[in-house]
């Protein structure tokens, strides 16, 4: 980095670094902790971390284009009359109308259905438009309940009960008041403006004990017609998977430490949760252990999912699908450079942008004020999102075949290899180039 | 109860319980007896017509979950989440319920005669609840719109981070939580009070209770900025 630094006598601290004395001014100046969106931007392991291995002598590889590789999936098949099929393994992840525009989640479900997908509502109720537009929607229940209703609860493909978040495990969700708009405080029965907090535990449950009576509740409610989801940050995957499907998940959604967030304190987003590459094998060791792996429980992943590299890398791991937020965002125009001088005047740059809370999104997406909202074409967007879904699956085909797969759920740990000691120890697969599985607990 | 239709008969000692909610799903109207609930959860959830139920006997977690349009009166205890998330029509028990009873509920009404545990009409969204003996702690905990009355005691930390739920209470409160304050009691809200109590069929003079409800100190964080203020004294 170039500036004051350029002297050779300056030395930056690693332990207070410009960020840290940033923050330290702005903390002394404010008051109050700062709240942002996005996802955690510390460095980490991810799925990076890792490389497929590919075919060679002992294994073959499919013809790119010819053969076929399936990428198909069905949800809930065991206890749903009406279970979910999805014709890709990429779902869109919950994300609330209040925090993105009603623009935005239409263009959601456009893109997700031209792919054959599912979109999901998010706190703060379904939106009709949202509806109307997402073939397969599945239907949040979260700790606040704004806008829960039954009529609503029949109209999901799927109920997805939200027990946590990767941004935020252990935390409830915010909308700052910039936000709270006529409509939005409307569904959430809350008055107009306010900073709105909702809550972090569900009123009337506690448990695993608790959760399955809830579910068995909801089952009958809806007439046993659509599956059901469990969604945890990624905090202890292996218990709470295991304990999920106690409690009789059809899917369990395992979001890891740097799933994105519309408003979260820095504080939560950066340090609690464990990152998805260390949850998915451990969240599939539950699913194993209980002998419901690749069956009747299905394994969604999400947390930091860009490419149909991490897509086929989650697959590998255990992951049945994944589930995308923040790049579906980046697909429908989020952090623009087109928008650089306006994310500038907010104090950030293109590519930089993570004020998801505030309301001022140049490119539409996560905002309420109309004059912003009308820059973003539902039916463009919903394009943009279709051919990204497009690219990640056929990135995700090209590695399973280059494996020998003729279905990505084929896609297995052995296919995979660490770079780094850390990646090898969270995902449980081998440093590349020797047989080496730090902390090994499953035998291979 | 009268009613033109015969009452349909349902014995839970023989019929499964999917088989009671699948019956009371397809009704459009009529009444229903249900017999031997012997605690089962789920009972007489997700109705969705004008229909009356009577449940004789106690009831699990989550009777009458998510009920809208009809009736459905329990004579004997509930167990947590009775009534959750009602959106309208009227649930009664002639007991008393433990947890969450009304949780987030959006309207109707619902009635308990005896006493309700903790969380009763937390994260209230509209409807109102009539409680003829005492709540627990953590009642009416994040209610957002509708009616709390509450006929004998609540227990500690009443309406803690309540919006704009009113709470009404005759007896004695433990304690209010975290941006709880007692407010005045106006004629309107003597009016809501009354009218209350008539659609619960509860003897009780209005002017006796106390109204709660949120001080709003927690509606908006409270964000200084020494930077702006230091400007503006350097002129
Ligand atoms: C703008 C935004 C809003 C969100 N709202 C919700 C929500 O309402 N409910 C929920 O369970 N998760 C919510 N999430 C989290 C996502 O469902 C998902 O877990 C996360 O975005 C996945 O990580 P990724 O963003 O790295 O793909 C939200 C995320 C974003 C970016």
């Amino acid at each position: 980095m170039s500036g004051p630094g350029d002297s050779w006598r300056l030395r930056e601290s690693y332990t207070f670094d410009r960020h840290v004395i940033a923050e330290i001014h702005r903390a002394a100046n404010t008051g109050v902790y700062r709240i942002r969106g996005w996802g955690a931007k510390r460095k980490m392991p991810i799925l990076d971390d890792l490389v497929f291995l590919g075919a060679s002598m002992s294994r073959y590889p499919l013809e790119g284009y010819r053969e076929s590789c399936g990428t198909d999936l069905v949800i809930g098949e065991e206890r749903a009359a009406r279970p979910l099929r999805i014709d890709i393994p990429i779902t869109i992840a919950g994300m609330s109308f209040g925090s993105l525009s009603a623009q935005a989640k239409e263009a959601l479900g456009r893109g997700a259905s031209a792919m054959g997908t599912s979109t999901t509502s998010g706190d703060g109720g379904m939106l009709p438009e949202e509806r109307e537009h997402s073939s397969k929607l599945v239907y949040q229940y979260l700790p606040s309940r704004y806008g829960q209703n039954p009529d609503d609860l029949r109209r999901g493909d799927a109920i997805e009960v939200v027990v946590g978040q990767g941004a935020k495990p252990g935390g409830g969700g915010i909308l700052l008041g910039q936000k709270v708009s006529e409509r939005v405080a409307g569904m959430r029965t809350l008055p107009s403006g306010i900073d709105q907090r909702s809550a972090c535990r569900h009123p009337d449950w506690t448990g695993p004990d608790d959760l399955q009576i809830k579910i068995h509740e909801l089952r009958e409610i809806v007439d046993w017609q659509v599956p059901i989801f469990v969604k945890i940050g990624a905090a202890r995957p292996f218990y709470d998977t295991a304990l999920a499907v106690k409690a009789g998940a059809d899917a369990v959604v395992v979001d890891g430490l740097q799933g994105g967030t519309a408003a979260t304190q820095d504080v939560f987003i950066e340090h609690v949760g464990i990152p998805t590459i260390a949850a998915i094998p451990e969240a599939t060791r539950a699913l194993q252990d209980l002998d419901v792996h690749r069956g009747s429980v299905k394994l969604i992943a999400s947390g930091g999912i860009r490419s149909g590299a991490d897509v086929a890398k989650a697959l590998a791991l255990g992951a049945d699908a994944v589930s995308i937020g923040t790049a579906a965002l980046i697909a429908l125009g989020d952090n623009d450079p087109a928008y650089d001088d306006e994310y500038r005047k907010l104090g950030s740059a293109a590519g930089f942008w993570d004020d998801l809370q505030d309301g001022t999104d140049p490119a539409g997406i996560a905002t309420q004020d109309p004059r912003l909202t009308a820059r973003l074409d539902p039916v463009i967007g919903g394009r943009r999102l279709a051919n990204y879904l497009q690219v990640l699956t056929m990135e995700t085909q090209t590695i399973a075949r280059a494996c020998g797969k003729s279905h990505v759920s084929n896609l297995e740990p052995e296919d995979l290899a660490a770079l780094t000691v850390e990646a090898a120890a969270m995902a449980q697969v081998p440093v590349a180039g020797t047989d080496w599985i730090p902390g090994a607990r499953r035998k291979r | 109860m009268s009613t033109p239709h015969p009452v349909t008969t349902v014995d839970l000692a023989e019929t499964p319980l999917r088989d009671l909610n699948r019956t009371l799903h397809q009704a459009r109207q009529g009444s229903f007896r249900v017999l031997n609930p012997r605690g089962a959860h789920a009972v007489a959830c997700g109705i969705d017509a004008d229909i009356a139920v009577e449940v004789h006997g106690s009831v699990g977690y989550y009777c009458a979950g998510m009920h809208q349009k009809g009736s459905v009166y329990v004579d004997g205890n509930a167990s947590t989440g009775l009534a959750e998330n009602i959106m309208s029509g009227t649930v009664r028990i002639s007991g008393s319920a433990t947890m969450s009873a009304g949780a987030t509920g959006h309207g109707g009404l619902v009635v308990i005669e005896g006493n309700a545990g903790a969380r009763c009409g937390i994260s209230l969204k509209g409807a109102d609840i009539v409680v003829g003996g005492n709540v627990g702690h953590m009642s009416a905990f994040m209610a957002q719109a509708g009616n709390l009355v509450v006929l004998g005691d609540a227990g500690a930390d009443l309406g803690d981070s309540v919006y704009e739920a009113n709470l009404y209470v005759r007896g004695e409160v433990v304690s209010l939580g975290a941006d709880a304050t007692e407010k005045d009691m106006r004629a309107e809200h003597v009016r809501t009070v009354a009218g209350l109590l008539d659609a619960a069929g509860m003897e009780a003079d209005p002017v006796d209770f106390k109204r709660y409800g949120s001080a709003r100190n927690l509606y908006n964080f409270h964000i200084d900025d020494i930077d702006a203020e230091v400007a503006r004294r350097a002129g």
